[in-house]
């Protein structure tokens, strides 16, 4: 709650919406104390005073009213309409869709068509129709304002309901001997509170405003008491010889929907939990870059060389080093595996190559990446768009979710080449059927035309190829592309990048979790942890004999398929969190060799025997010597 | 496609039967005797006898309701005493207004909404984003009424750049031109809240997708931007924008009624306000199923143009 | 040994295209009727692709979704569908994804309290002896008792998520993909977790997964379910060592192991078949490289291939 309120209160729109609603409220709760005079007592003898003649601080009506007493007792009536409608509005609205939504099925059904009929209507008409059987009135415009409302409240509170009947804390508390009604109070309820202040709040206003409505149209309140619309109403007539008996109602309903709105804005960032991660920013063409200190210089002639590359997250006021100055390198026709678990930085690793790490959050903040030796870490947005693709094209997961759903897979292949040169209908249609043969989809002339939901997850990801390989780049760099297939089909599309790299002397970064893929496509690995690489060097030396204790132990956690029924090798404790890295090696807690020198200072990427580096003062192995090779 | 339009037009049915359930049973609420009511002050013994004859007013509901259906269905929408004409021909007229006033602010409000929200969604923070969402924010908070009155006493009063009210002069040629020009204020009036909730909601739709992993990868294959955000990301965005755009047009419908008083517009809102206001019950009545029938049709459009848009619904 | 839980022709069928009212326009069968019986503090693994069923069957065991057709007996008693506290103190499950299946807004405590309260009307300071006895058992900080799920990571949510199902008290846990949320390193705290509470409390598991590894781990019997049916089940040992059936040696053949160089084992690249039309004969067939003629004309059924393995096939493997 005070968590809440900090949230709101640093929103400065949110606060002065606040304010202003509180020194209305407090002005019409108010009312009948202060000093003013009846608001109802017509004097035709001083009609149409301006503003600020005497006795009448905003002058009078064409009844010789006292315009400040009337706005008095009227934002008072207003604000009670309003309020009311939509207490009940949401109210039986959030009852409705709490009970469809949760029990769902025919219940659902049937309530749910009785809301769409509602809805069916523009809402005013049903205002009007109710207001017309009831006759005008305030409390029947309340009535008919609040009834319009309640499908929308009830269709909104139901979908969330929906999410929420389906989650496996439902199902626990099903499972735990709770009774229907008591999992809708005390599970379902307090997760959709939440969605019903954030929709009252945003709708209040939009009550208030719908009242006035009907209350300038004549429907609502009647003479001689006035709510704000009626007002407006009644000056109508006057509009152009004494605009302010207009202007003063009109100002005070816009004043108060205003900050009603800036409020309700402020509670709904408040209590939305993407807001407060950030995760609703919109991420930027291409990660930011602030490289502070000197960009490291390239050396040798790797086709791809990231040098001491540092990304980190900034929300809020902390600073997630996710990469943590890493030191890689890809040669034409290589396969490198970079490994690590969730959290470790590899696909951050991955995406900071051609900017593609959602920024906001994300920052580069060091090192450098060079491309057949110039640094493309910074590199103008353009230099940068016409290298994805062409020269790095990039294979992702969920090939679901990276496709777009609403192009048709052919279109997205041509798109993919036609974003780098110019090509004609035809030859795109020609070279997009040629790519899915490649990738090996049965009837790629039928195929092309598909939309991706109508494809397998194995088709997808074969499409997602075939759109990497669509302008023979040097370099894929493949994010765990087959975690989300299932086996079968992950033997598959691994055979197929196996022979694509063998045909084309493709490079391939290769990005995985999976020590039994890496063995089986790649030739040197990089094992990753908490940002920094620990371990790196030839395959095979590295599965055969690891020497970084996180290398080995991770591999002695993973069963492997043949080792028959086991007590596993567990890694204890957990990952440390990348904002608050300890000083030294970030394996140290969990390892059982650690030493007081562990935790202190840097610990460098050395050489390890030839061709090996390890991150690590007491490798498991001691380094080949020279003189042994 | 055909057999989606036709499946969808059948499914308008049943929810054609509700509206006229639901507005028979609101003005079944009535009290008191409805023949007397629906005549008001026009209602003499004979009057009332013959019309008690003519809509069955002393058969029970059911079988009112069922005859109210018949005629209705034989384009019968009853009389109003008030105008002594039949329901159907005024509401007609009437709604022809609104048409030209409401489908004005309609295509308003969505070509400027979404523009709004696209701009400001790409520019999230920036000194646009920033622009945008205050003057929505203006938009949605000001009352429509009291924005078209502050327009008359600004650009035709002051400024006397428009007509001060109605749709055509009452001396002169019924040119376009002059229907624009009577047009102009009512239209933007009507569209300016409409213009703010569709802004809003194509911002935010438009920051939901930009998110998406498929953006990702246009960017990771070298698409422009500019083809990113108005094409994939807007195209994507536009699968949740256009049921708001239905809704929206409801409100635009709803929000005409306000209008059309302010700005004398002879349009059906107006109409029905009178109605209610003089107790002419069957124009409320027929005017209410009239509209909320078109307004039905409308939205079968939308979600023909919906499928149209994306394939995953299936057709 | 007895029989803890047995499924007779346990089935389920999905509705699709529902109407308002009368029958729906199509079933779809997720589970074909099954038959299983896990003996009395044995651990039987489930193994199977997405789409194979295995999460249907598994809800259906602790009453979340009720059956189509057949019958559960636990410990020889038939259960009621009905009632599904009554399942709960018998059986409970654990689930895949630890966060979201514990409930943001409450703490560890008040989640804990529930099956206490519900299932064994314990009073107050039954239930906390009760629960500091359980989370000594899931080695957790009974500090954590008032903290909300947020401020956990993975592993100790599904910590948690155990500690919920035992202390229901039920002597069969159900563990869904319990571990695949994971990572690696957690994923063998979590699992050997397991293993010790199993032999503590004598418990009977039914573990599914669909990582074949993890499943030969901790089982002690493989059950292989392809499109809804059980196409092998036979000891862990030997299941994945010699496959009978060519579903199950499609699948060992398929998983990346070190040291075993890639290859793609399966030569006609065919998608699971569309269960709105599901084939006549074996579901396997059209992928199968042993298929004869009489596959695709009848439905094989689980048969005794050798001692202790069945495999639902005309023409398995030689063992």
């Amino acid at each position: 709650m005070s968590a809440f309120l900090t949230l709101l209160a640093r929103n400065r729109l949110a606060l002065g919406g606040l304010i202003v609603l509180c020194i209305v409220v407090l002005l019409a709760l108010l009312t009948p104390l202060l000093p003013l005079k009846p608001p109802n007592v017509t004097d035709t003898a001083s009609r149409f005073q301006p503003p600020f003649s005497e006795g009448a601080l905003l002058g009078t009506d064409h009844l010789g009213r006292d315009l400040l007493s009337r706005l008095m007792w009227g934002t008072r009536l207003s604000l009670a309409v309003g309020f009311s409608a939509a207490v009940i509005a949401a109210t039986l609205g959030a009852a409705i869709g709490i009970v469809a939504g949760y029990y769902g099925g025919r219940t659902d059904n049937v309530i749910m068509r009785g809301v769409d009929m509602l809805m069916a209507f523009p809402y005013i008409l049903l205002a009007l129709a109710i207001v017309a059987a009831l006759g005008p009135g305030l409390m029947n415009a309340l009535i008919a304002v609040a009834a319009v409302n309640i499908p929308f409240f009830a269709r909104n509170i139901r979908g969330i309901t929906v999410g929420i009947a389906n989650k496996e804390f439902v199902d626990a508390a099903k499972l735990a001997g709770m009774s229907d009604a008591k999992i809708i109070v005390t599970e379902v309820l307090p997760n959709v509170i939440p969605v019903i202040v954030i929709a009252m709040s945003t709708t209040v206003g939009w009550m208030i405003l719908e009242t006035a409505g009907l209350s300038f149209l004549g429907l609502g309140s009647q003479p001689p008491v006035a709510d704000l619309g009626s007002m407006l109403g009644e000056a109508r007539s006057a509009l152009i010889t004494n605009p302010h008996t207009s202007v003063v109602p009109g100002l005070m309903i816009l004043v108060i929907v205003m900050a009603i709105n800036l409020l309700g804005d402020g509670v709904r960032d408040a209590l939305d939990p993407r807001l407060k991660s950030g995760a609703l920013s919109r991420p930027m063409p291409a990660t930011m870059v602030r490289r502070e200190g000197p960009i490291p210089q390239a050396q040798g002639d790797d086709l791809l060389a990231i040098r001491e590359l540092e990304t980190q997250f900034h929300v809020k006021d902390r600073v997630y080093r996710a990469v943590g100055g890493v030191d890689m390198s890809l040669r034409p026709g290589e396969c490198v595996g970079l490994i690590g678990e969730s959290g470790s930085g590899k696909s951050v690793t991955a995406l900071s190559v051609m900017g593609l790490v959602a920024s906001p959050p994300g920052v580069i903040t060091g090192g450098a990446v060079y491309y057949e030796g110039r640094d493309i870490v910074g590199a103008p947005y353009e230099t940068l768009r016409s290298m994805r693709g062409r020269r790095v094209a990039y294979i992702f997961q969920d090939p679901l979710a990276t496709l777009h759903p609403l192009y048709t897979v052919g279109d997205q292949l041509i798109e993919a080449v036609s974003s780098h040169r110019r090509v004609g209908r035809e030859e795109g249609r020609a070279h997009a059927i040629d790519l899915l043969k490649q990738v090996r989809i049965p009837n790629a002339e039928n195929r092309i035309d598909s939309y991706p939901h109508e494809m397998s997850g194995g088709m997808r990801q074969r499409v997602g190829i075939a759109m990497a390989l669509a302008n023979d780049p040097e370099i894929i760099i493949a994010d765990e592309p087959t975690t989300a297939l299932d086996v079968t089909v992950q033997a598959q599309i691994l055979t197929l990048l196996s022979d694509l790299r063998r045909e084309r002397g493709l490079a391939i970064l290769f990005i995985t979790h999976d020590f039994g893929v890496v063995a089986q496509l790649c030739d040197r690995v990089a094992v990753m942890y908490a940002g920094r690489i620990v371990e790196e060097g030839p395959t095979d030396a590295i599965l055969n004999a690891p020497a970084h204790p996180y290398t080995s132990k991770l591999m002695a956690c993973v069963p492997e398929l043949g080792g028959g029924r086991r007590r596993l090798e567990a890694i204890p404790g957990l990952p440390p969190a990348v904002d608050r890295l300890p000083d030294g090696c970030a394996f140290a807690d969990r390892c059982h060799v650690a030493t007081e020198a562990c935790r202190t200072g840097d610990i460098p990427l050395d050489p390890h025997g030839p061709a090996r580096r390890v991150r690590c003062i007491n490798p498991v192995l001691a380094p080949k010597t020279e003189a042994a090779q | 496609m055909t057999g989606y339009i036709l499946k969808r037009l059948l499914s308008a049915i049943p929810v054609l039967i509700g509206i006229s359930v639901i507005v028979f049973l609101i003005m079944a609420m009535i009290p008191g005797d409805p023949a007397t009511a629906i005549l008001g002050s026009y209602a003499t013994p004979e009057n009332v006898a013959a019309l008690n004859e003519d809509l069955g007013l002393d058969k029970p509901l059911v079988q009112r309701y069922f005859i109210w259906l018949g005629n209705m269905l034989q384009g019968d929408f009853g009389r109003s005493f008030a105008l002594n004409r039949p329901v159907l021909d005024e509401v007609m007229e009437r709604f022809n207004a609104t048409l030209v006033l409401a489908g004005t602010a309609f295509v308003l409000c969505s070509v400027f909404g979404i523009a709004a929200g696209v701009i400001s969604a790409a520019n999230q923070y920036g000194l646009a984003d920033k622009a945008i969402t205050f003057v929505v924010l203006l938009g949605i908070s000001i009352p429509s009424f009291f924005l078209g009155m502050m327009m008359i006493l600004t650009f035709a009063v002051n400024l006397r750049w428009f007509p001060v009210s109605g749709m055509w002069p009452i001396f002169g040629d019924r040119t376009i031109w002059v229907l624009i020009d009577h047009l102009a204020m009512p239209a933007t009036a009507l569209a300016v809240v409409a213009t703010g909730v569709v802004a809003r909601l194509s911002r935010s739709a438009m920051l939901e997708v930009l998110r998406q992993d498929f953006i990702r990868t246009a960017r990771a294959k070298g698409v422009h931007e500019r083809r990113v955000i108005w094409g994939h990301a807007l195209r994507a965005a536009m699968v949740s924008i256009i049921p708001v755009l239905g809704i929206q047009a409801g409100f635009v419908l709803s929000g005409a009624v306000y209008i059309e008083i302010v700005f004398q517009w002879p349009g059906v809102g107006r109409m029905l306000v009178d109605a209610i206001l003089r107790r002419d019950i069957l124009l409320v009545q027929g005017g209410v199923v009239f509209v909320a029938a078109c307004y039905v049709m409308f939205n079968i459009i939308v979600d023909v143009a919906q499928s149209l848009l994306d394939p995953r619904i299936k057709t | 040994m007895t029989e803890a839980l047995k499924l007779t022709g346990l089935s389920k069928d999905f509705p699709v295209g529902k109407r308002l009212f009368g029958p729906p326009k199509a079933l779809v069968r997720a589970v074909q009727p099954v038959d299983l019986t896990v003996q009395k503090g044995e651990t039987l693994g489930i193994v199977g692709e997405s789409g194979c069923g295995k999460s249907t069957l598994a809800r259906m065991l602790v009453g979340l979704l009720s059956p189509s057709s057949g019958r559960i007996e636990i410990e020889g008693e038939p259960l009621d569908n009905a009632n599904p506290a009554e399942f709960g103190k018998k059986i409970q499950y654990v689930f895949q994804d630890p966060i979201s299946s514990l409930n943001p807004r409450k703490t560890i405590r008040q989640i804990m309290e529930a099956p206490l309260r519900h299932l064994h009307g314990l009073g107050p300071a039954a239930r906390a002896a009760r629960i500091s006895e359980i989370f000594a058992a899931v080695n957790l900080r009974e500090e954590f008792l008032d903290r909300y799920p947020h401020e956990f990571s993975g592993g100790q949510a599904q910590r948690i998520g155990i500690a919920r199902a035992l202390a229901a008290d039920a002597r069969i846990l159900i563990l869904d993909e319990p571990v695949s949320a994971l990572d690696v390193s957690v994923q063998a705290q979590v699992l050997n977790l397991l293993a010790d509470l199993k032999a503590e409390f004598r418990l009977t598991y039914l573990f599914i997964s669909h990582d074949l590894a993890v499943v030969e781990a901790v089982s002690d019997r493989i059950a292989v379910l392809y499109f809804g049916a059980v196409v092998e089940v036979g000891p862990a040992a030997e299941i994945f060592a010699n496959p009978r059936h060519p579903y199950t040696r499609l699948l060992a053949d398929s998983a990346p192991v070190v040291g075993r160089p890639l290859q793609a084992p399966e030569g006609r690249e065919t998608e699971l078949p569309d269960p709105l039309n599901p084939p006549r004969g074996c579901a396997f067939r059209a992928r199968c490289p042993r298929a004869v003629e009489r596959c695709g004309l009848e439905t094989p059924a689980l048969a005794p291939v050798s001692e202790r393995t069945e495999a639902a096939c005309f023409n398995p493997a030689d063992g």
